[in-house]
């Protein structure tokens, strides 16, 4: 039984090895890529749109009103990234009904991967938010004493985003799997509409992680009153 | 019982027991971070989209545990290094 789709190889010359996941992460990029653009080619600013149009603008409008929600003030900003992580692991989990797809993030490779993108985006996003003295400044937070805990609680979470995400996108498919050799007419279509709904809470978790991590990471510490006109908090 | 044997044994064993050790206290913690959100949800049905997002990430970070030992139940059952290694080193004798 297999594992992960890393390890069904088509191609392998030396060290490089063309293997499932890398295909079907082709396939997904194609797919995205080839789909926006197709649909953005002729967009309309009137009341009257295309349907797929509205479907984009459904979706980007949404996302970028959870990352307004988790407290990033400029959506607009973290929009690519956030959104491009959310696409991506919702699409490739939404493909497992096509017969043979197995989602390339049911590999440990690609979750990583992920995972390391959002390691990497979260120091970016706090230096050009809050230059890199008071980035830096934010580890020491609340005393001294917190710098190496405040290091370790980086690397954990980055390391829990790849293996939360691994461990449900594997799961999933290794239960259909196990159950197909059991009792191959119901159980097995039951589990992957459950497969279904755990992949898109997994994409949503994943980039609403992102997203809470970025904003912990250029949150401004300003003192706040509170403002007796509009009754909101604003920097004094 | 030989080396191989124990090996096999102490790996299905605990494969076993991880992912049934490991699965209780996750339940019990979502069971409880559900409750407490269901509670919140009937005092203030205005905040349900920000209740039901904390609850969701949440729910996802106590999941992370349970799925921590199902990781490594897989492993001791597909990808068993001790299982190899003794698997390739009985080879390697019987082939001698």
């Amino acid at each position: 039984m297999r594992l992960s789709p890393d390890e069904l190889i088509f191609w392998q010359a030396g060290f490089f090895k063309l293997n499932a996941t890398i295909m079907f992460t082709w396939a997904l990029m194609l797919a995205l890529a080839l789909g926006s653009m197709l649909i953005t080619r002729g967009l309309s600013k009137e009341l009257t749109r295309s349907r797929w149009q509205n479907l984009l603008e459904i979706v980007v409008t949404a996302m970028a009103k959870q990352i307004e929600d988790i407290g990033l003030p400029n959506p607009r900003r973290y929009l690519p990234f956030l959104g491009t992580l959310f696409l991506f692991v919702a699409l490739s989990s939404l493909s497992s009904v096509i017969p043979g797809f197995e989602p390339p993030t049911g590999s440990l490779s690609t979750t990583a991967a992920l995972a390391l993108c959002v390691f990497v985006a979260v120091p970016l996003f706090g230096v050009a938010e809050l230059g890199l003295g008071g980035y830096l400044k934010s580890y020491i937070e609340p005393t001294f004493i917190m710098l190496p805990f405040n290091i370790i609680s980086e690397v954990s979470r980055t390391l829990a985003l790849a293996v939360r995400l691994f461990g449900n996108m594997m799961s999933g498919a290794m239960i259909v799997a196990i159950l197909v050799s059991i009792t191959p007419f119901l159980f097995p279509i039951v589990m992957t509409a459950l497969g279904l709904l755990t992949g898109m809470v997994q994409a949503y978790i994943f980039s609403i992680l992102a997203a809470v991590y970025i904003a912990a990471a250029t949150h401004r510490n300003v003192p706040r009153k509170i403002d007796p006109s509009s009754s909101r908090l604003v920097a004094t | 019982m030989d080396y191989l044997g124990l090996i096999a044994v102490v790996s299905i064993v605990m494969a076993g027991l991880t992912t049934g050790f490991g699965t209780m206290a996750p339940a019990l913690a979502e069971g409880r971070a559900v409750a407490a959100a269901l509670t919140s949800l009937a005092q203030q049905p205005d905040a349900s989209a920000t209740i039901t997002r904390t609850l969701f990430v949440g729910l996802a970070m106590i999941e992370s545990t349970a799925i921590y030992c199902f990781v490594v139940t897989m492993i001791l059952i597909f990808a068993n290094p001790f299982w190899n290694f003794a698997i390739a080193a009985a080879a390697k004798a019987a082939g001698q």
